[in-house]
């Protein structure tokens, strides 16, 4: 067999092309700086310990320690006597006031607050209250002109206005509630804990720090819960030293008293009241038992036993804490018995009374507003008014002692107008009249600053919460005022 | 030594009258009605001005000097009785 021989040709060497290249960054620019801070600056405070009061008096030792201090108050006692005596008679000072500073002399809306969500949607501010430091002002939202039954979401909503940059469109802390928000109140002591009454009945602490779950406590949907819109919530010092606990009225005529369990994050029912018609002091009539809806309650800063309640048909009741007589309801699962508070019955009105609130300068005045457009001063002691003022063609919401000057109060009014009235000009006409651009709709509440006793903050049907800061002249005290308030509390009522 | 607690509160019970301080001349209280917090700072404030007015007083004519301060503010009245050796401070509500 023929083989083909096969030869291959290896090519063994190629021609290598060779070429020379040269790349290059470019070069690094370096610079350097120095920075030094010329002055430097130490301070340090200290306070004075407490112990140094004892050093600073010696009023324990006797009087021979001391020689010729008797001498010395010999020399002066006649002296000083005769000048005490002099000056208690004295008029030279009267009606002299010192201008020290500029004064405030007009009125002016220093925040107009509003929530971008509720306004959306048309919520209503049915609450305003300051903590306790006056720095934050928290706002409820639900709806007063809807009577229907409503689970809409609503809001609680915090501003501080002490802060640098405030933002009036976006709250500081915003709570999402289930139901309108009827009330609000801060606590007397603690800056962000806040009691609130909501449209469904509950009773809520909110801890505005809680970030995550701000709810401190509630009354949850118990036999114990108010059945109907609760409308005022208030702190009341408790039976243990230094525990607050929290009041809650309602329509559904019950006032009830909670205790505060954080651990359990529970309100829990330690007493309550129910309001019936037949129970009424000093009532002909009997119609029955129905409950006395209550639209308002106010607290006496004097007396820690009193309360008042404004009812929906009109009733002003002087309430106690301690009566011991029993509530004349048929028990409906309630863990606790209800009790009869009523006391007093002063002269009714026609109509819702919205507000009450008592002086916190004289111990026996109060004031209310209702929807008779009317605000009665009363005397706790007479059934009949000392003095009623027309304060709107509309409705009266809400009514507020002034916290400085003791003549001077303020209402809002169904046409969104801010009223202050002073009673020492002894004219039915306000001194002030505050419009607040609200488009005629109404102002639900107001509130004036406890610690900047010259701010008032009122919340607004159009969603707002104005912050208004009022002149001298509404915030000063005059000199004759407390003995002017004296004599209007003494008179006796036609 | 009973006759300077009588003048004390022959003092003390006059119209209106609120306190008496009895201050040494360190600015010491020795003697008083009120309590101890506010009687330390009436008597430490009070016993300065004091000293301070008798040294106007004596700036102005070296011949001169204090012998009563009154002071009068929406509140009170605070009278000043000075001596070399104490103060006595009265502070009254008028009217």
């Amino acid at each position: 067999m023929f083989l083909p021989s096969v030869f291959p040709t290896y090519a063994w060497h190629h021609e290598y092309f060779c070429a020379q290249r040269s790349c290059q960054t470019i070069p690094l620019h370096t610079t350097e700086a120095e920075t030094q801070s010329k002055d430097v600056l130490d301070t340090g405070t200290q306070t004075d310990t407490q112990d140094q009061i004892n050093q600073t008096l010696s009023l324990g030792r006797d009087p021979s320690d001391f020689p010729g201090l008797l001498g010395f108050l010999r020399g002066v006692e006649d002296l000083v006597i005769l000048e005490l005596e002099k000056n208690s008679k004295s008029h030279a000072f009267d009606g002299f006031e010192v201008n020290w500073e500029d004064q405030n002399k007009t009125v002016s809306c220093t925040y107009r607050l509003q929530h971008p969500k509720a306004h959306e949607r048309h919520l209503q501010v049915t609450s305003v209250s300051w903590n306790c430091t006056g720095s934050v002002v928290a706002c409820g939202f639900g709806r007063m002109d809807d009577g229907d039954w409503s689970n809409e979401k609503s809001y609680v909503s915090t501003w501080n206005l002490d802060r640098q940059n405030v933002n009036t469109k976006q709250p500081d802390v915003d709570i999402d509630v289930s139901t309108p928000v009827m009330c609000l109140c801060f606590h007397p002591l603690l800056p962000s804990v806040v009691a609130g009454g909501l449209y469904s009945g509950e009773v809520v602490v909110w801890d505005t720090t809680r970030t995550q779950d701000p709810i401190l406590a509630q009354t949850g949907m118990s036999a114990d819960t108010h059945r109907e819109p609760v409308y005022q919530v208030n702190w009341v010092l408790g039976t243990r030293r230094g525990e607050y606990m929290v009041l809650s009225a309602g329509s559904g005529g019950r006032v009830l008293l909670w205790t505060v369990d954080g651990a359990k994050a529970k309100l829990i029912l330690s007493s309550g009241y129910a309001l019936i018609q037949q129970q009424l002091p000093q009532s002909g009539t009997t119609r029955g038992s129905a409950t006395i809806g209550v639209t308002s309650l106010a607290l006496s800063p004097w007396d820690l036993d009193t309360f008042l309640v404004g009812s929906e048909g009109g009733l002003v009741l002087k309430c106690s804490f301690s009566s011991e007589m029993v509530a004349t309801v048929p028990p409906d699962g309630e863990s606790v018995t209800l009790r009869a508070p009523m006391q007093f019955s002063f002269s009714p009105r026609g109509g819702p009374i919205h507000s009450v609130h008592f002086s916190p300068f004289h111990r026996n005045l109060f004031i209310s507003v209702g929807t008779d457009g009317m605000a009665h001063l009363h005397s706790v002691l007479q059934p009949h008014p000392l003095m009623s003022l027309r304060v709107s063609d509309s409705y009266g919401f809400g009514v507020r002692w002034s916290p400085t000057r003791p003549l001077v109060f303020a209402t809002v009014t169904g046409q969104g107008l801010v009223h202050m009235f002073d009673l020492g000009r002894r004219s039915s006409r306000p001194v002030a009249t505050i419009d607040q651009n609200t488009g005629g709709q109404a102002s639900y509440c107001l509130e004036f600053n406890p610690k900047h006793t010259n701010l008032m903050a009122v919340g607004n049907a159009d969603g707002s919460v104005n912050i208004w800061q009022l002149s001298g002249e509404l915030t000063e005290q005059g000199a004759k005022e407390m003995a002017m308030l004296d004599q209007l509390a003494n008179e006796v009522a036609d | 030594m009973a006759e300077v607690e009588d003048t004390l509160k022959r003092i003390q019970s006059q119209t209106g009258v609120i306190g008496t301080i009895v201050v040494n001349a360190e600015g010491i209280p020795i003697r008083t009605t009120l309590d101890n917090s506010t009687t330390v700072q009436y008597a430490g404030l009070l016993h300065q001005l004091t000293m301070k007015a008798r040294s106007t007083v004596r700036d102005i004519d070296p011949q001169n000097d204090l012998t009563f301060l009154r002071i009068r503010s929406k509140k009170h009245e605070i009278m000043v009785a000075p001596d070399k050796e104490y103060l006595l401070i009265v502070i009254q509500s008028p009217n």
